[in-house]
């Protein structure tokens, strides 16, 4: 969550609470509902590393706020974090390994493993598919997030296919 | 709860060639009434050969077919082929329009030869096409479409005549996501009224429709079980984005 905090911070200074509902602006409901507590641990965490300065904001009848704003090496740790190639989809994920290991273990025949997996894979599609419908098709960002893992789910499941063809 | 289709170790060897190929070896299977059956597969695995015996166009070696608990398969040609019109309906892997009619015809067709009024036959295909965009496409002939637009007037013509089973086979491989959806949404509408549905797909989101997956491998049933529902809140939830 740290990058996605500066992010925010870049555009203008917050408190902890303007930045959850930030998140859930921005995002819609595609983001996990950020926990309050969770994102005032990760700004203590970047203040700490010098990444945010906090100034004390007085309220009238209300206790002092801390406004966060992004420092200069902040802003150099999210140039970074934009600019470097991101992380492919992780292909030697752990269904591969028990694939692979299964002739080995004596507990499940590939056979077994793939179509399990497949009915995992699909019920988890009908998931999104139930998503997508309860979606605000204005929910732009929502919207492509799901589609996005709907096309994840079918390359698992293509190449599920390819495994199976193959190896069982 | 009843079967509406049932196979009892149903076999197919195609033996034109050099060889004989056994396509489907020994198949059981019962679908119940209003059940949503996806069959996946690699290719070659015999699906298409399954649902064209399934649906009487394509002959068995060995085994049974039963549609709505009546032995079908020891019927004459032309009995099944009657009892195809009431009952079953088809979509095939590669579309099959009647070029020389418009679409409107090609999808009042059927529910007309199963006896259906020719005024319920209108409205019925009127609304199909309409749930499928393609209302404004209905005095165009087959060849004026584009793939995809053949492909949904194809399901429109297998849903037409109400059938007690509409199998299909890839109904949407030509199709793109947007074509994907309304056929998508119409299969969800019409599984929900009760129509049974069996179809072979590698199309995900159209599998996970399904209550049943069917993976057939090598002529075989390989495995066959229930796709589970879970019930989620936010895309947050499902997409982990951390
Ligand atoms: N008319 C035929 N004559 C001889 N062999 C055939 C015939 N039709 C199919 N086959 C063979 O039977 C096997 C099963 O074919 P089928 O078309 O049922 O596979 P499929 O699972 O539908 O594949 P795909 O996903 O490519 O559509 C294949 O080996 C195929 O070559
Ligand atoms: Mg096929």
């Amino acid at each position: 969550m740290r990058p996605h905090l500066l992010a925010l911070l870049a555009k203008e200074p917050a408190h902890g609470y303007e930045l959850k509902q930030a998140l859930e602006q921005t995002f819609g409901s595609a983001y996990p509902s950020p926990n309050i507590g969770q994102i005032y641990v990760t700004l203590g965490r970047l203040e700490k590393d010098g990444l945010v300065r906090a100034v004390d904001v007085e309220q009238s009848n209300r206790p002092n706020k801390k406004v966060y704003y992004l420092t200069a090496k902040g802003r150099e740790s999210l140039t970074a974090w934009v600019e470097e190639p991101t992380e492919g989809p992780r292909v030697r994920d752990e269904f591969f390994m028990k694939l692979v290991l299964a002739p080995l273990t004596g507990i499940a025949d590939r056979m077994a493993l793939i179509s399990r997996q497949r009915r995992h894979y699909l019920s988890l599609m009908a998931d999104l598919n139930d998503l997508l419908s309860r979606t605000d098709p204005r929910d732009r960002v929502a919207g492509l997030l799901i589609e996005g893992a709907m096309l994840h789910l079918q390359a698992d499941l293509d190449w599920l296919e390819r495994c199976q063809e193959d190896l069982a | 709860m009843s079967a509406v289709l049932k196979a009892v170790n149903l076999v197919r060897i195609y033996s034109g060639g050099a060889l004989p190929v056994p396509a489907v070896r020994g198949v059981d299977l019962e679908v119940e009434e209003g059940e949503f059956v996806a069959i996946m597969g690699p290719s070659g695995s015999g699906k298409s050969t399954l649902v064209h015996m399934l649906g009487g166009l394509d002959t068995r070696t060995s085994g049974e077919i039963w549609l709505d608990g009546k032995r079908v398969d020891t019927l004459s040609e032309s009995a099944w082929a009657m009892l195809r019109r009431e009952k079953v309906g088809f979509v095939f892997q590669f579309f099959n329009l009647v070029a020389n009619m418009t679409v409107a015809d090609n999808v009042e067709l059927p529910a007309l030869l199963a006896g259906i009024s020719p005024k319920e036959a209108r409205e019925r295909r009127e609304s199909l096409l309409a749930a499928l965009n393609l209302a404004d496409r209905a005095d165009a002939a087959p060849a004026q479409l584009s793939g995809g637009e053949q492909q949904r007037v194809a399901l429109a013509r297998a849903l037409a005549n109400k059938p007690s089973v509409l199998l299909a086979d890839e109904p949407t491989g030509n199709l793109d996501s947007r074509n994907t959806r309304d056929v998508l949404r119409l299969l969800g509408e019409v599984h929900k009224q009760g129509q049974t549905i069996v179809m072979v797909t590698h199309d995900a989101r159209v599998a996970s429709l399904a209550d049943r997956l069917v993976s057939l491998f090598d002529g075989q049933i390989v495995d066959d079980g229930r796709i589970a529902r879970r019930r989620t809140g936010t895309a947050g939830e499902v997409i982990d984005l951390r």
